[in-house]
């Protein structure tokens, strides 16, 4: 019966959007003004009642029943709790009904705290949101219907990949998620506002908060991921330049050039078409991203849901919401004039190069990731990986990273060169010295280079622009803004370190054997089988010191799953100050003589733990600006209704004064 | 609105976007309508190897040229690459298969020496031959497409199996199988 009323409850939303649409539409309409009071009304209500249909999906999966097809497809009875319920996103159906419920608890949220914008612009960017959003229930609806039964019910299900059998990875997907569907609102505000022309200041404010939210959830989304991708596939990388991950990176280039632009817009009245253009592209690169994953068109190492049939369906939507949102930009953003000038040097002028520079990575990255499908179209099949992707991205990203050390000491509007180099001197220092160092220690790449000496400079010019303010006092968006700026060299860092210093071994090792990666000896104490609640594994008891200091304990495992039967090796790793103890064990193989040794694969990783605390740094800055943001909005709000509060007062007191006078 | 707004996209940037998206969709359509072609293995089975001759790719090992395989004697042919993250999932089975007294040429698409170096140190080196293919010229003449790859090529030079991507250990039996069947 459960599943029954989570597809009626799915029907409704649906229809509720449907209506969303059309009221909003008609609200826009000479005659159809009346419309307008029910169409905030319905966006709330549908995105609770998609909301609700999630709720029992996560429940079938917690009771595991098995008459419904996606529990017994991707679960198992013998699954521990948590991963009951992260395997209702961890398929295809069930990740779909996710997307449908950001957007309409997205759009909901918007219908109930959004009231900045004038009224038309706000039922248009709501029509809008009801307009995406029917495509994606008319997707589940009758091409992934999660609820669909099946007859007869088995005695177990199938069991989730055990990749995905993860801690991280249950809270991953659903925060990518967020990010991604949360730009839909971006793009929504940008046909609303393309629809009624109002593309100003006041666009830009109102849209702000909803992308830095999105963007502080695609930071987080991304950073989990790769670190995820980092200990549990076992390979010691930190980014692959897979599809899914370029599918990931698209969107957040995307939205932080967005946010940048929505600066200068907000702040100067300028780049108006660019900032609109950015909020259409935005979620675009997001459902592309989806589609490219998800219609098994590229190949992947996370083709965890993956459907071919379903690929024309999804592509479809693609045309109908990216080519009519462009349409819709070629005939209005001519009429959409570009705003306030500024020159070259000034912070509107390094703004305009980052989002160029962005922009640009954003594209290498789509070429690179389409490349593939092109020449095979053509007939011939290439795949493109690092060798491209890093040096490419770098050639622009440098650059950018350049602007950034003294970007944002200049001044709006115009500003000199001579009037900031004297702070430069600060980070050249650093900067000089940080290459120094890498060199002395034996760099001699040059990305690595670069990247080790950038880092600690961008984490110093970072922290300039709070010059001469009292550190206290200084305006919460401003501290998120450094904060965010010294992240990304503090992942800069980290990265270069992991290119410059890594040290990595594979060995066959007899159980007492000592080993030496780096400044690490480690033994191989022994190897013993242990059981979990739905693996067994091998586990080897490394003991590592680290330059002859304590002994630490590591304890990788190589597990066998038996629902679905698949074996994968969990590492272990052991954190410093400095850097990163990687260890792996993998399969026994019998020498010549028929003596035991065991695969290890061990790493020393300098300083790669600083990529990841640079992300979530970066999401942290992020996080500031949207509380500044937010709380400014409050105290507007507080103002607006404490001076509504004081008309009515006056008001009475007129109303009671004529009151009196007519009596008298 | 006159007043600031000199600096005007030409009317006909604004459509960019939309051309571009619509070349997008065509390059797409043609993707998923086109049935995927995971066997053009079967074009280049049965025929001979095209001629080649590629420099040497490590220090330790000769260079590959088409005349090494015709020595009477089934030979593997595996395409793989230091930056290849399969390859290094494939080297222990590679490794299994020499023991097994398979002789596995190599080509090494582009490599630099000292990655290359690093890996076979790291990974092992099962190869008898390892030539460098700086431009992937040669992998794409024998109709690869990716890395790793392994073709079996018989006593005379002539293709008689292609394997895409890495060779799981349980395949080995079957690859053994294909060079008897070569003979």
């Amino acid at each position: 019966m459960l599943p029954e009323i989570g597809l009626g409850l799915l029907w409704l939303a649906a229809a509720l959007a449907g209506l969303q649409l059309l009221a909003g539409g008609l609200s826009l309409t000479a005659n159809g003004k009346g419309m307008a009071g029910i169409v905030r009304p319905v966006a709330m209500v549908q995105g609770v009642l998609a909301a609700a249909a999630l709720g029992i999906l996560i429940w079938l999966f917690v009771q595991t029943d098995l008459s419904v097809k996606l529990v017994a497809e991707n679960s198992h009875s013998a699954k521990p709790l948590m991963f009951k319920i992260a395997g209702t996103w961890g398929n295809h159906e069930g990740s779909m009904l996710l997307w449908v419920t950001v957007m309409g608890l997205g759009g909901a949220f918007v219908a109930a705290v959004e009231r900045r914008l004038p009224e038309p612009t706000m039922m248009a960017t709501l029509a809008g949101q009801a307009f995406v959003s029917l495509g994606f229930y008319a997707f589940l609806l009758f091409a992934s219907n999660p609820f669909a039964r099946l007859y007869p019910a088995p005695e177990d299900g199938n069991g989730l990949n055990p990749l995905l059998q993860d801690p991280g990875l249950a809270f991953h997907p659903p925060t990518l998620y967020l990010g991604y569907v949360g730009l839909s609102i971006a793009f929504s505000f940008a046909i609303g506002a393309l629809i009624t022309r109002q593309v100003g200041p006041d666009f830009a404010r109102a849209m702000r908060p909803w992308v830095l939210g999105a963007w502080i959830f695609l930071t987080v989304g991304i950073t989990a991921g790769s670190y995820w991708a980092y200990y549990v596939l076992g390979w010691g990388g930190w980014w692959f330049w897979d599809p899914v991950e370029n599918a990931s990176l698209m969107p957040w280039l995307a939205a932080t050039a967005l946010l940048h632009s929505a600066s200068v817009l907000a702040a100067r009245n300028a780049l108006r078409a660019w900032t609109v253009m950015l909020g259409v592209v935005a979620f675009s690169m997001s459902m592309v991203g989806t589609f490219l994953v998800r219609s098994g068109i590229l190949t992947s190492v996370h083709a965890f849901a993956v459907d071919p049939r379903r690929g024309g369906f999804i592509l479809a939507l693609l045309a109908i919401y990216i080519g009519g949102a462009l349409l819709l930009f070629a005939l209005r953003a001519a009429t959409v004039t570009e705003g306030e000038r500024f020159a070259i040097t000034s912070r509107e002028g390094a703004l305009v190069f980052n989002n160029v520079m962005l922009s640009s990575i954003l594209g290498i990255t789509l070429i690179g990731t389409l490349y593939p499908l092109f020449t095979e179209a053509m007939g011939t099949k290439v795949s493109v990986g690092p060798p491209y992707f890093t040096p490419v991205s770098a050639m622009f990203a440098v650059p950018m990273f350049v602007v950034l050390i003294f970007g944002p000491m200049l001044r709006w509007r115009r500003d000199k060169f001579s009037r900031i180099s004297p702070l430069l001197a600060l980070p050249l220092v650093v900067a000089i010295a940080a290459g120094g160092w890498a060199f002395a220690v034996g760099v001699r790449h040059v990305l690595p280079l670069l990247g080790l000496a950038l880092g600690p400079a961008l984490v110093v010019a970072s922290f300039l622009p709070l010059r001469g303010r009292s550190v206290l006092r200084a305006p919460l968006s401003l501290w998120g803004m450094v904060i965010a700026h010294a992240g990304i060299g503090v992942a800069l860092f980290g990265m270069a370190s992991d290119s410059a210093f890594t040290v990595e071994k594979l060995v066959a090792a007899k159980v007492g054997e000592v080993n030496q990666v780096g400044p690490w000896s480690i033994r191989l104490a022994e190897v013993a089988p242990i059981a979990g609640p739905n693996w067994t594994a091998m586990e080897g008891v490394l003991k590592a010191r680290y330059d002859g200091g304590a002994e630490v304990t590591l304890r990788p495992q190589s597990r066998t799953f038996w629902a679905p039967l698949q074996t994968n090796a969990v590492s272990a790793l052991k954190g410093r100050w400095n850097g990163q103890l990687y260890t792996v064990l993998g399969d026994e193989t019998l020498s010549d003589k028929g003596e035991s040794r065991w695969q290890l694969r061990l790493w020393w990783k300098p300083y790669v733990p600083l990529i990841w605390i640079g992300g979530l740094l970066v999401a942290l800055g992020g996080g500031l600006a949207l509380l500044s943001r937010v709380a400014q909005d409050l105290k507007r709000r507080m103002a607006r209704a404490k001076g509504g509060n004081r008309r009515d007062e006056v008001a009475a007191l007129a109303h009671g004064d004529a009151a009196k006078g007519d009596a008298a | 609105m006159s007043k600031d707004s000199p600096a005007k996209a030409p009317r006909w940037a604004l459509w960019l976007p939309l051309v571009l998206f619509a070349g997008f969709v065509a390059l797409v359509v043609v993707g998923l309508v086109k049935p995927k072609n995971t066997d053009i293995a079967s074009q280049m089975v049965g025929k001979p190897l095209p001629a080649f001759t590629l420099r040497a790719a490590a220090d330790e090992r000769p260079g590959l040229a088409t005349g090494d395989f015709q020595t009477g004697k089934p030979q593997l042919l595996n395409i793989f690459a230091s930056w290849c993250i399969p390859c290094r999932a494939e080297a222990p089975v590679l490794e299994e298969l020499r023991r097994q007294g398979v002789t596995i040429n190599a080509i090494a698409i582009r490599d630099h020496k000292a990655d290359l170096a690093a890996f076979l140190g790291q990974y092992g080196n099962p190869y008898a031959r390892i030539g460098a293919d700086d431009v992937s010229a040669v992998q794409l003449a024998i109709g690869s497409s990716g890395v790793p790859e392994t073709f079996v090529i018989d006593g005379k030079g002539v293709i008689r199996y292609q394997h895409i991507g890495d060779i799981r250990p349980e395949q080995i039996p079957d690859i053994i199988r294909l060079l008897k069947e070569a003979q």
